[in-house]
């Protein structure tokens, strides 16, 4: 009861003794718990290469400055790759993943017995394996190079796109859906109709920000050999050719920078 | 025209929103619906179109018995009740003849309404619906860039693109200022008058209702406690649907309404003929 009386005059505190002194004994717990836990995350730390850190940073700095700009000459067409597998791969999501945001969205679902949960589960399946994972997998089974890549990120946004657009489904202004439906029409008119003009910028919204994140993560698929820019990324680092190596990391900057530039103007045409 | 029958809903959380309600609406007849908050006004008319499913009773259009039918032949039903919402419900992102054409989408094959071609008949009459309630210069607006009015205008013209045989209306005029309402209950009456259509008009505003309507129907609590022409509405009919109130009082606030509709009005006058 945080209200007492003192001299008559109510006084108002936030909390009573008592759960203050819980709080600063929550407080305290918490500090003793983080020092416990820095202790057990360095138990293995070797800390003659942390104070060494700075030194092998400006190191490997040197060795990567200046660019190798000639270098450039063989990423174009890897860059080129990364784009379509991440274009191509964002359009496969999006194919597959329209239906089943229409089957997991409650209002719109044809049974919340048996097409929601297996909706669900497509949406889950796909967003807790990571896109490098994916193509891991991808390349093991249909081999190396650029179509294990596309499906990897097509598998991937699956998940994140149907879960957003179902969630936007769900979130509709039913009485517009309900004005429609007294028209007397039919269920796919009612969804053209009263629910695509509603999830229309939503939707584009997160198609193109999953686009975004599709190119930034096909960079990195050549590591497992899922084609694109991150191959030669891949025999760089191997190489430990580090001015290469900074010539891929400038590409890779230069790429999001303009997908991300992109990204906001399509999103600021269509809302 | 339209006969409802012991019409009872009970929705699943046990609360009873309509109780043995029986009335008819003969051909033309423009009934108005009051009663409080709550007293299941909305349920009613929804129950007609069984955009909610009654508990139990009948409801028949013509003699055909909207109750009864299947899924298939429940739309063809309901293309033929035409139906204006209280928040105007259209669909805001599409244009105004987007909208006005929505009310064809009963008679038109999936293909046609998806690639917008219906037949030049139906967009011949949403352009005549359209100019009928004002709105021809509007046309390629989208819907979210019109007025409270404007919008409550196109949604009249979609409930009668219809070619309806009768009028479901709840609340036309909730979200509207006072002489607003006035122009949207006269225009709704007007068009059921030319057309011989009979209307049922969900309305809070007594005596806006008292102004338009042919017959009053008053529901309380599910139940309907009056029945009868709008001058029958007296003290203690109304007292039977509202509960007991000073119901002088409300005349006088209002008189002030209408009087502040009519200087809003004037003042609207008077600043257009100022601008010209």
């Amino acid at each position: 009861m945080p209200v007492s009386h003192l001299a008559d005059r109510p006084i108002w505190t936030r909390r009573t003794t008592r759960q203050q002194f819980a709080a600063y004994a929550g407080w305290l717990a918490l500090v003793a718990l983080t020092i416990f836990a820095f202790q057990v995350m360095t138990r293995d730390t070797i800390w003659f290469f942390v104070q060494d850190a700075p030194r092998q940073a400006g190191d490997l700095l040197d060795r990567a400055w200046p660019p190798r700009w000639s270098y450039l000459d063989r990423l174009w067409a890897p860059l080129w790759d990364t784009l379509n597998i991440a274009t191509l791969g964002t359009l496969l999501g999006i194919l597959i993943a329209v239906p089943v945001a229409f089957l997991a969205a409650r209002n719109t679902t044809p049974s919340l017995a048996f097409a929601r949960p297996i909706a669900l589960l497509i949406i889950v399946a796909s967003r807790s394996i990571n896109s490098l994972i994916w193509a891991l997998l991808l390349v093991a089974i249909i081999g190396p190079g650029l179509l294990a890549g596309i499906i990897a990120i097509g598998l991937r946004s699956i998940g994140f796109i149907g879960k957003l657009l179902y969630e936007a489904i769900e979130e509709i202004d039913e009485s517009q859906v309900e004005a429609v439906k007294a028209t007397g029409a039919r269920g796919s008119q009612v969804i053209d109709y009263a629910i695509v003009p509603q999830i229309l910028p939503t939707f584009a919204g997160i198609s193109v920000f999953r686009w975004d994140i599709n190119i930034r993560e096909s960079a990195v698929l050549g590591l497992v050999g899922a084609g694109g820019i991150g191959v030669q990324l891949n025999s760089s680092l191997a190489r430990l050719a580090w001015s290469e190596v900074t010539v891929i990391f400038i590409v890779i900057l230069a790429t999001v920078v303009v997908s991300e530039w992109v990204s906001a103007k399509v999103r600021g045409a269509i809302i | 025209m339209l006969r409802v029958e012991a019409l009872t809903k009970r929705y699943k959380t046990g609360d009873k929103a309509l109780t043995d309600v029986s009335f008819d609406v003969p051909s033309g007849q423009v009934v108005g619906l009051i009663g409080p908050s709550g007293a299941g006004k909305s349920t009613l008319i929804r129950c007609v179109n069984r955009l909610v499913e009654p508990s139990s009773g009948k409801v028949f259009l013509g003699d055909r018995e909207i109750t009864r039918v299947g899924r298939g032949e429940l739309r063809r039903v309901r293309r033929r009740i035409g139906m204006i919402f209280q928040e105007y419900a259209l669909v805001e992102r599409l244009t105004v003849m987007e909208n006005v054409l929505s009310g064809r989408l009963g008679y038109v094959p999936f293909w046609r309404s998806f690639l917008r071609r219906f037949p030049q008949g139906d967009v011949d009459k949403a352009f005549a619906l359209l100019d009928r309630v004002g709105l021809s210069d509007h046309v390629d607006k989208r819907a979210d860039a019109l007025s409270g009015g404007q919008r409550q205008r196109v949604g009249i013209a979609r409930a009668l693109e219809q070619d309806p045989e009768l009028l479901l209306v709840d609340e036309p005029t909730a979200s509207l200022d006072p002489k607003t309402s006035r122009q949207i209950m006269r225009l709704i009456c007007e068009i059921c008058r030319e057309r011989g259509l009979p209307a049922i008009i969900n309305i809070h505003d007594v005596l806006l209702a008292k102004m338009f309507v042919d017959r009053i129907v008053g529901l309380r609590a599910g139940r309907i406690v009056f029945d009868g022409p709008p001058d029958a509405l007296d003290e203690e009919a109304l007292t039977a649907i509202y509960g007991s109130e000073d119901w002088n009082a409300m005349r006088k606030e209002a008189d002030e309404t209408a009087k502040d509709a009519a200087e809003a009005a004037d003042f609207e006058a008077r600043a257009q003929a100022g601008a010209a």
